[in-house]
Protein backbone atom coordinates (compact mmCIF):
# COMPACT_ATOMS: atom_id res chain seq x y z
CA UNK A 1 0.00 0.00 0.00
CA UNK A 2 2.61 2.28 0.68
CA UNK A 3 4.48 1.76 -2.43
CA UNK A 4 1.14 2.02 -4.34
CA UNK A 5 0.36 5.54 -3.59
CA UNK A 6 3.77 7.63 -2.16
CA UNK A 7 0.58 9.90 -0.53
CA UNK A 8 -0.14 6.97 1.85
CA UNK A 9 0.99 7.23 5.26
CA UNK A 10 1.76 4.78 8.25
CA UNK A 11 -0.35 5.05 11.29
CA UNK A 12 1.58 3.61 14.88
CA UNK A 13 -0.15 5.21 17.85
CA UNK A 14 -1.33 7.94 16.04
CA UNK A 15 -1.26 10.48 18.73
CA UNK A 16 0.67 12.70 16.16
CA UNK A 17 -0.51 11.50 13.07
CA UNK A 18 -4.49 11.54 14.06
CA UNK A 19 -4.09 14.90 15.68
CA UNK A 20 -2.52 16.29 12.10
CA UNK A 21 -5.32 14.72 10.11
CA UNK A 22 -7.89 16.68 12.87
CA UNK A 23 -6.28 19.90 12.08
CA UNK A 24 -5.69 19.68 7.90
CA UNK A 25 -2.25 19.52 8.29
CA UNK A 26 -2.06 16.23 6.49
CA UNK A 27 -5.25 14.87 4.55
CA UNK A 28 -3.21 11.04 3.31
CA UNK A 29 -5.59 9.16 0.98
CA UNK A 30 -4.86 5.92 2.76
CA UNK A 31 -3.69 4.80 6.10
CA UNK A 32 -1.52 2.10 6.53
CA UNK A 33 -2.35 0.91 10.24
CA UNK A 34 1.10 -1.50 11.94
CA UNK A 35 -1.35 -2.37 15.24
CA UNK A 36 -1.93 -5.65 14.08
CA UNK A 37 1.50 -6.61 13.17
CA UNK A 38 1.99 -8.96 16.51
CA UNK A 39 6.37 -9.04 15.79
CA UNK A 40 6.53 -5.11 15.87
CA UNK A 41 6.15 -5.47 19.38
CA UNK A 42 8.39 -6.35 22.27
CA UNK A 43 11.46 -6.27 24.26
CA UNK A 44 14.59 -8.44 24.67
CA UNK A 45 17.83 -8.20 25.69
CA UNK A 46 20.93 -8.88 23.34
CA UNK A 47 24.75 -8.80 24.21
CA UNK A 48 24.08 -5.61 22.01
CA UNK A 49 21.93 -3.98 23.82
CA UNK A 50 17.98 -3.68 24.82
CA UNK A 51 16.07 -4.30 21.19
CA UNK A 52 12.64 -2.42 21.70
CA UNK A 53 10.26 -2.85 18.60
CA UNK A 54 8.52 -0.01 16.91
CA UNK A 55 5.22 -0.45 18.06
CA UNK A 56 5.98 -0.81 21.64
CA UNK A 57 3.79 1.67 23.64
CA UNK A 58 5.39 4.70 25.55
CA UNK A 59 3.75 3.01 28.93
CA UNK A 60 5.21 -0.23 28.13
CA UNK A 61 8.79 1.04 27.73
CA UNK A 62 8.38 3.24 31.25
CA UNK A 63 7.07 0.37 33.21
CA UNK A 64 9.04 -2.99 31.57
CA UNK A 65 11.30 -4.88 34.08
CA UNK A 66 13.50 -5.20 31.78
CA UNK A 67 14.07 -1.32 30.90
CA UNK A 68 14.05 -0.63 34.67
CA UNK A 69 16.74 -3.09 35.06
CA UNK A 70 18.93 -2.21 32.66
CA UNK A 71 18.43 1.12 30.64
CA UNK A 72 15.98 2.64 32.92
CA UNK A 73 17.18 5.99 31.93
CA UNK A 74 15.02 5.22 29.05
CA UNK A 75 11.96 3.89 30.82
CA UNK A 76 12.29 6.95 32.88
CA UNK A 77 12.30 8.97 29.62
CA UNK A 78 9.30 7.46 28.53
CA UNK A 79 7.41 7.61 31.29
CA UNK A 80 7.53 11.62 30.96
CA UNK A 81 6.00 11.68 27.56
CA UNK A 82 2.82 13.88 27.00
CA UNK A 83 0.56 12.15 29.74
CA UNK A 84 -0.54 8.58 30.52
CA UNK A 85 -3.67 8.30 28.05
CA UNK A 86 -1.29 9.05 25.30
CA UNK A 87 1.86 7.07 26.77
CA UNK A 88 -1.09 4.00 26.42
CA UNK A 89 -1.06 4.63 22.93
CA UNK A 90 2.12 6.48 21.47
CA UNK A 91 5.18 4.20 19.91
CA UNK A 92 8.49 4.23 19.87
CA UNK A 93 8.67 3.76 15.97
CA UNK A 94 6.04 6.57 16.12
CA UNK A 95 8.28 9.22 17.55
CA UNK A 96 11.60 8.48 16.40
CA UNK A 97 10.03 8.37 12.51
CA UNK A 98 8.35 11.50 13.29
CA UNK A 99 11.41 13.30 14.26
CA UNK A 100 9.46 16.18 16.06
CA UNK A 101 12.30 18.59 17.26
CA UNK A 102 10.71 18.63 20.64
CA UNK A 103 10.19 14.64 21.02
CA UNK A 104 12.16 13.06 24.00
CA UNK A 105 13.21 9.78 22.30
CA UNK A 106 15.42 11.15 19.40
CA UNK A 107 17.51 12.32 22.25
CA UNK A 108 17.73 8.90 23.38
CA UNK A 109 18.15 7.60 20.36
CA UNK A 110 21.35 10.23 19.60
CA UNK A 111 22.54 9.60 23.49
CA UNK A 112 22.28 6.01 23.46
CA UNK A 113 24.11 5.51 19.88
CA UNK A 114 21.47 3.65 18.94
CA UNK A 115 20.74 1.60 15.93
CA UNK A 116 17.36 1.67 14.05
CA UNK A 117 16.46 -1.23 12.28
CA UNK A 118 14.16 -1.43 9.17
CA UNK A 119 12.52 -3.75 7.01
CA UNK A 120 15.06 -2.74 5.04
CA UNK A 121 18.43 -1.61 6.59
CA UNK A 122 20.13 -1.18 10.02
CA UNK A 123 21.17 2.90 10.20
CA UNK A 124 23.21 4.67 13.25
CA UNK A 125 21.51 6.96 14.67
CA UNK A 126 23.93 9.38 14.04
CA UNK A 127 23.33 9.15 10.43
CA UNK A 128 19.21 8.94 11.15
CA UNK A 129 17.60 12.57 12.24
CA UNK A 130 17.64 14.66 9.21
CA UNK A 131 16.31 17.78 10.50
CA UNK A 132 13.00 19.03 11.51
CA UNK A 133 10.76 16.68 11.61
CA UNK A 134 12.97 14.50 8.50
CA UNK A 135 14.57 11.17 9.13
CA UNK A 136 16.42 9.14 6.55
CA UNK A 137 13.67 7.00 5.96
CA UNK A 138 12.98 6.30 2.15
CA UNK A 139 9.54 6.21 0.92
CA UNK A 140 7.67 3.29 1.85
CA UNK A 141 10.26 1.78 3.97
CA UNK A 142 9.24 1.23 8.02
CA UNK A 143 10.90 1.30 11.38
CA UNK A 144 10.56 -2.14 12.94
CA UNK A 145 12.75 -1.62 16.16
CA UNK A 146 15.77 0.09 17.70
CA UNK A 147 18.53 -0.94 19.31
CA UNK A 148 19.77 0.79 22.36
CA UNK A 149 23.70 0.01 23.70
CA UNK A 150 23.55 -0.36 27.19
CA UNK A 151 25.33 2.24 28.83
CA UNK A 152 27.51 2.60 32.35
CA UNK A 153 25.03 4.88 33.73
CA UNK A 154 23.15 7.50 31.93
CA UNK A 155 20.49 10.67 32.56
CA UNK A 156 17.51 12.30 31.22
CA UNK A 157 16.55 15.58 32.15
CA UNK A 158 13.55 17.16 30.64
CA UNK A 159 12.87 21.20 31.06
CA UNK A 160 8.88 20.38 30.18
CA UNK A 161 6.76 22.83 28.85
CA UNK A 162 3.78 22.84 31.64
CA UNK A 163 0.86 22.74 29.30
CA UNK A 164 1.79 19.79 25.89
CA UNK A 165 4.75 18.44 28.38
CA UNK A 166 6.83 18.34 25.41
CA UNK A 167 10.62 19.24 26.01
CA UNK A 168 11.41 22.69 25.76
CA UNK A 169 14.44 21.73 26.32
CA UNK A 170 15.79 17.86 27.43
CA UNK A 171 19.33 16.42 27.79
CA UNK A 172 20.50 13.36 27.70
CA UNK A 173 24.01 12.26 28.50
CA UNK A 174 25.28 8.54 28.48
CA UNK A 175 28.71 7.44 29.87
CA UNK A 176 30.29 4.23 28.34
CA UNK A 177 33.55 2.55 28.56
CA UNK A 178 35.48 5.07 27.14
CA UNK A 179 33.27 7.43 25.80
CA UNK A 180 29.89 9.70 26.45
CA UNK A 181 27.83 10.99 24.63
CA UNK A 182 25.45 14.06 24.82
CA UNK A 183 22.12 15.03 23.30
CA UNK A 184 20.01 17.66 22.93
CA UNK A 185 15.94 18.19 22.06
CA UNK A 186 13.98 20.53 21.91
CA UNK A 187 16.18 23.03 21.54
CA UNK A 188 17.36 22.65 17.96
CA UNK A 189 16.02 24.51 14.91
CA UNK A 190 16.89 21.03 13.15
CA UNK A 191 15.85 19.03 15.99
CA UNK A 192 17.92 16.59 17.80
CA UNK A 193 21.87 17.53 18.08
CA UNK A 194 25.03 16.21 20.36
CA UNK A 195 27.16 18.69 21.94
CA UNK A 196 30.94 17.57 21.11
CA UNK A 197 32.66 20.07 23.58
CA UNK A 198 30.41 18.82 26.42
CA UNK A 199 31.42 14.94 25.57
CA UNK A 200 34.60 15.87 25.27
CA UNK A 201 34.85 17.22 28.60
CA UNK A 202 33.39 14.69 30.22
CA UNK A 203 35.02 11.84 29.26
CA UNK A 204 38.26 13.67 30.42
CA UNK A 205 36.37 14.41 33.63
CA UNK A 206 33.27 13.00 34.32
CA UNK A 207 31.60 15.78 36.68
CA UNK A 208 29.45 18.46 36.76
CA UNK A 209 31.52 21.05 37.31
CA UNK A 210 34.09 20.28 34.33
CA UNK A 211 31.09 20.98 32.02
CA UNK A 212 32.46 24.19 29.91
CA UNK A 213 30.44 27.55 30.41
CA UNK A 214 29.98 26.48 26.50
CA UNK A 215 27.15 28.63 24.15
CA UNK A 216 25.67 26.93 21.60
CA UNK A 217 25.17 29.70 19.20
CA UNK A 218 22.07 31.01 18.91
CA UNK A 219 21.05 30.97 15.63
CA UNK A 220 21.53 27.20 16.05
CA UNK A 221 18.52 27.20 18.69
CA UNK A 222 14.98 27.68 18.32
CA UNK A 223 13.38 30.90 19.43
CA UNK A 224 9.43 30.56 19.73
CA UNK A 225 6.62 31.70 22.10
CA UNK A 226 7.28 29.71 24.66
CA UNK A 227 11.45 30.35 25.21
CA UNK A 228 14.03 32.41 23.68
CA UNK A 229 17.16 30.63 21.92
CA UNK A 230 19.19 32.50 24.49
CA UNK A 231 16.66 31.09 27.58
CA UNK A 232 16.84 27.73 25.22
CA UNK A 233 21.16 28.54 25.38
CA UNK A 234 21.27 28.70 29.11
CA UNK A 235 18.52 25.67 29.88
CA UNK A 236 20.65 23.38 28.07
CA UNK A 237 23.82 24.14 30.44
CA UNK A 238 21.60 23.39 33.56
CA UNK A 239 20.39 20.39 32.55
CA UNK A 240 23.44 18.65 31.01
CA UNK A 241 25.30 19.78 34.68
CA UNK A 242 21.68 17.91 36.50
CA UNK A 243 21.98 15.00 33.93
CA UNK A 244 25.67 14.44 34.72
CA UNK A 245 24.77 14.76 38.34
CA UNK A 246 21.92 12.35 38.50
CA UNK A 247 24.13 9.64 36.47
CA UNK A 248 26.72 10.30 39.61
CA UNK A 249 23.60 9.68 42.35
CA UNK A 250 24.25 6.48 43.72
CA UNK A 251 20.63 5.81 44.59
CA UNK A 252 17.86 5.99 42.35
CA UNK A 253 15.97 8.79 43.03
CA UNK A 254 11.72 8.94 41.95
CA UNK A 255 11.36 11.62 39.15
CA UNK A 256 11.59 15.20 40.64
CA UNK A 257 9.07 17.60 39.02
CA UNK A 258 9.41 21.18 39.81
CA UNK A 259 7.98 23.86 37.84
CA UNK A 260 8.05 21.97 34.67
CA UNK A 261 11.33 20.29 35.21
CA UNK A 262 11.46 16.46 35.51
CA UNK A 263 14.96 15.41 36.58
CA UNK A 264 15.77 11.72 37.32
CA UNK B 1 -8.74 4.32 -1.95
CA UNK B 2 -10.44 7.48 -1.75
CA UNK B 3 -8.91 10.88 -3.82
CA UNK B 4 -8.12 13.80 -1.98
CA UNK B 5 -10.72 15.89 -1.86
CA UNK B 6 -13.69 13.54 -2.21
CA UNK B 7 -16.91 14.03 -0.31
CA UNK B 8 -16.98 10.28 0.09
CA UNK B 9 -15.16 8.20 2.44
CA UNK B 10 -14.15 4.68 2.72
CA UNK B 11 -16.45 2.74 4.94
CA UNK B 12 -15.75 -0.74 7.06
CA UNK B 13 -17.97 -2.56 9.18
CA UNK B 14 -16.59 -2.68 12.98
CA UNK B 15 -17.82 -4.25 15.69
CA UNK B 16 -16.85 -2.91 19.07
CA UNK B 17 -17.89 -4.35 22.52
CA UNK B 18 -19.20 -1.03 24.61
CA UNK B 19 -20.18 -1.64 28.21
CA UNK B 20 -20.35 -5.34 27.58
CA UNK B 21 -22.83 -5.21 24.37
CA UNK B 22 -21.53 -5.70 21.12
CA UNK B 23 -22.32 -2.73 18.85
CA UNK B 24 -21.78 -3.40 15.15
CA UNK B 25 -21.91 -0.40 12.65
CA UNK B 26 -20.65 0.50 9.08
CA UNK B 27 -18.90 3.67 9.22
CA UNK B 28 -16.76 6.12 7.82
CA UNK B 29 -13.36 4.59 8.15
CA UNK B 30 -12.50 8.77 9.52
CA UNK B 31 -14.64 8.42 12.16
CA UNK B 32 -13.20 8.81 15.86
CA UNK B 33 -13.94 6.75 18.38
CA UNK B 34 -16.13 9.35 20.28
CA UNK B 35 -17.90 10.14 17.32
CA UNK B 36 -18.92 6.20 17.33
CA UNK B 37 -19.29 6.06 21.00
CA UNK B 38 -21.46 9.28 21.30
CA UNK B 39 -23.45 9.11 17.73
CA UNK B 40 -23.28 5.37 16.80
CA UNK B 41 -23.85 3.82 20.53
CA UNK B 42 -25.63 6.89 21.76
CA UNK B 43 -23.36 7.15 25.08
CA UNK B 44 -23.11 10.50 25.40
CA UNK B 45 -21.50 11.02 28.79
CA UNK B 46 -18.11 10.90 27.01
CA UNK B 47 -17.61 14.33 25.99
CA UNK B 48 -15.43 16.16 23.10
CA UNK B 49 -13.58 19.14 24.78
CA UNK B 50 -11.14 20.52 22.46
CA UNK B 51 -9.46 19.46 19.23
CA UNK B 52 -5.73 19.07 20.61
CA UNK B 53 -6.00 15.64 22.49
CA UNK B 54 -4.63 17.87 25.83
CA UNK B 55 -8.19 18.19 27.59
CA UNK B 56 -9.11 14.82 28.92
CA UNK B 57 -12.58 14.96 28.43
CA UNK B 58 -13.29 11.82 25.83
CA UNK B 59 -11.02 9.71 28.10
CA UNK B 60 -12.35 5.70 28.35
CA UNK B 61 -11.14 2.40 29.01
CA UNK B 62 -9.90 0.66 25.79
CA UNK B 63 -9.01 -3.20 26.17
CA UNK B 64 -7.83 -2.44 29.80
CA UNK B 65 -5.87 1.31 29.16
CA UNK B 66 -7.23 4.90 29.46
CA UNK B 67 -7.42 6.73 26.36
CA UNK B 68 -8.16 9.38 24.83
CA UNK B 69 -11.09 8.24 22.13
CA UNK B 70 -10.87 11.95 20.25
CA UNK B 71 -7.57 10.29 19.19
CA UNK B 72 -8.47 7.18 17.96
CA UNK B 73 -10.23 5.99 15.26
CA UNK B 74 -13.57 3.84 15.14
CA UNK B 75 -12.09 1.24 13.07
CA UNK B 76 -8.75 1.03 15.18
CA UNK B 77 -10.72 0.23 18.25
CA UNK B 78 -12.84 -3.34 15.95
CA UNK B 79 -12.74 -6.21 17.63
CA UNK B 80 -11.63 -4.41 21.11
CA UNK B 81 -13.87 -3.48 24.19
CA UNK B 82 -14.78 0.08 25.17
CA UNK B 83 -15.74 1.11 28.74
CA UNK B 84 -17.73 4.33 28.50
CA UNK B 85 -18.64 6.38 32.29
CA UNK B 86 -22.04 4.91 31.39
CA UNK B 87 -20.51 1.33 32.94
CA UNK B 88 -19.98 2.61 36.14
CA UNK B 89 -23.00 3.16 37.79
CA UNK B 90 -26.41 4.89 38.42
CA UNK B 91 -27.77 7.72 39.97
CA UNK B 92 -28.87 5.23 42.70
CA UNK B 93 -25.84 3.43 42.60
CA UNK B 94 -22.97 5.39 42.51
CA UNK B 95 -19.91 3.84 41.64
CA UNK B 96 -17.18 4.37 44.53
CA UNK B 97 -15.39 6.36 42.63
CA UNK B 98 -18.51 8.50 41.02
CA UNK B 99 -19.60 8.71 45.28
CA UNK B 100 -16.42 10.37 46.08
CA UNK B 101 -16.45 12.94 43.64
CA UNK B 102 -20.00 14.26 45.02
CA UNK B 103 -18.67 13.73 48.47
CA UNK B 104 -15.77 16.05 47.91
CA UNK B 105 -17.30 18.29 45.96
CA UNK B 106 -14.87 17.41 42.42
CA UNK B 107 -17.06 18.41 40.07
CA UNK B 108 -18.93 21.79 39.13
CA UNK B 109 -20.40 21.88 35.82
CA UNK B 110 -18.90 18.51 35.19
CA UNK B 111 -17.88 18.62 31.69
CA UNK B 112 -14.31 17.50 32.21
CA UNK B 113 -15.82 14.74 35.04
CA UNK B 114 -16.19 11.46 32.43
CA UNK B 115 -12.90 12.07 31.49
CA UNK B 116 -11.73 12.52 34.63
CA UNK B 117 -13.27 9.81 36.53
CA UNK B 118 -12.58 7.02 33.75
CA UNK B 119 -9.04 8.52 33.77
CA UNK B 120 -8.52 7.97 37.77
CA UNK B 121 -10.38 4.61 37.65
CA UNK B 122 -7.63 3.21 35.20
CA UNK B 123 -5.26 5.03 37.97
CA UNK B 124 -6.24 2.73 40.29
CA UNK B 125 -6.05 -0.13 39.19
CA UNK B 126 -2.73 0.14 38.21
CA UNK B 127 -1.21 2.16 41.56
CA UNK B 128 -4.06 1.30 44.20
CA UNK B 129 -2.31 3.40 46.75
CA UNK B 130 -0.99 6.68 45.09
CA UNK B 131 0.32 9.29 46.59
CA UNK B 132 -1.32 13.20 45.93
CA UNK B 133 2.24 13.98 43.48
CA UNK B 134 1.09 10.45 41.60
CA UNK B 135 -2.14 11.24 41.41
CA UNK B 136 -1.65 14.69 40.48
CA UNK B 137 0.88 13.50 37.95
CA UNK B 138 -1.35 11.04 36.18
CA UNK B 139 -4.32 13.70 35.76
CA UNK B 140 -2.15 15.46 33.21
CA UNK B 141 -3.94 14.67 30.41
CA UNK B 142 -7.16 15.96 32.08
CA UNK B 143 -7.99 19.35 32.52
CA UNK B 144 -10.43 21.27 34.75
CA UNK B 145 -11.64 24.75 33.98
CA UNK B 146 -14.19 24.69 36.85
CA UNK B 147 -12.36 22.78 40.75
CA UNK B 148 -8.73 24.05 40.45
CA UNK B 149 -8.17 20.08 40.70
CA UNK B 150 -7.78 19.93 44.69
CA UNK B 151 -10.94 18.33 45.26
CA UNK B 152 -10.60 16.23 42.61
CA UNK B 153 -7.33 14.87 44.14
CA UNK B 154 -8.88 14.25 47.22
CA UNK B 155 -11.65 12.60 45.77
CA UNK B 156 -9.76 10.18 44.10
CA UNK B 157 -7.35 9.93 47.44
CA UNK B 158 -10.80 9.06 49.47
CA UNK B 159 -11.61 6.23 46.66
CA UNK B 160 -8.60 4.16 46.47
CA UNK B 161 -9.09 2.78 50.26
CA UNK B 162 -12.34 2.11 49.19
CA UNK B 163 -11.44 0.42 45.68
CA UNK B 164 -8.53 -1.31 47.30
CA UNK B 165 -11.02 -3.63 49.22
CA UNK B 166 -13.01 -4.43 46.54
CA UNK B 167 -15.83 -2.63 47.64
CA UNK B 168 -17.61 -0.75 44.52
CA UNK B 169 -20.55 -0.66 42.34
CA UNK B 170 -21.84 -1.84 39.81
CA UNK B 171 -19.59 -1.38 36.19
CA UNK B 172 -16.15 -1.67 36.07
CA UNK B 173 -13.79 -0.14 38.92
Amino acid sequence: MLSQNGENRILAGGMTLLPSLKHRLAAPPALVDLAGIGPLRGISKSPEGILIGAMTTHSTVASAPLVREVLPSLGELAGGIGDPQVRHRGTLGGSVANNDPAADYPAACLGLGATIVTNRRRLAADAFFNGFFSTALAPAEVLTSILFPVPKRAAYVKFANPASRYSMVGVFVAQFERHVRVAVTGAGRDGVFRIRVFEQALEAEFSPQILPAHSIPLDYLNSDMHASAAYRSHLINVLAKRAVGACLRVHAKAPMRHGGAVAY
Amino acid sequence: MTSLGSNVGAFREVTITVNGRKVTANVDTRTLLVEFLRETAGLTGTHVGCDTSQCGACVVEFDGDSVKSCTMLAVQADTGAVTTIEALGTAEALHPMQEAFTEHHALQCGFCTPGMVMSACDLLRKNPSPTQAQIREWLDGNLCRCTGYNNIVAAISAAAPVLATGAQGEGTP
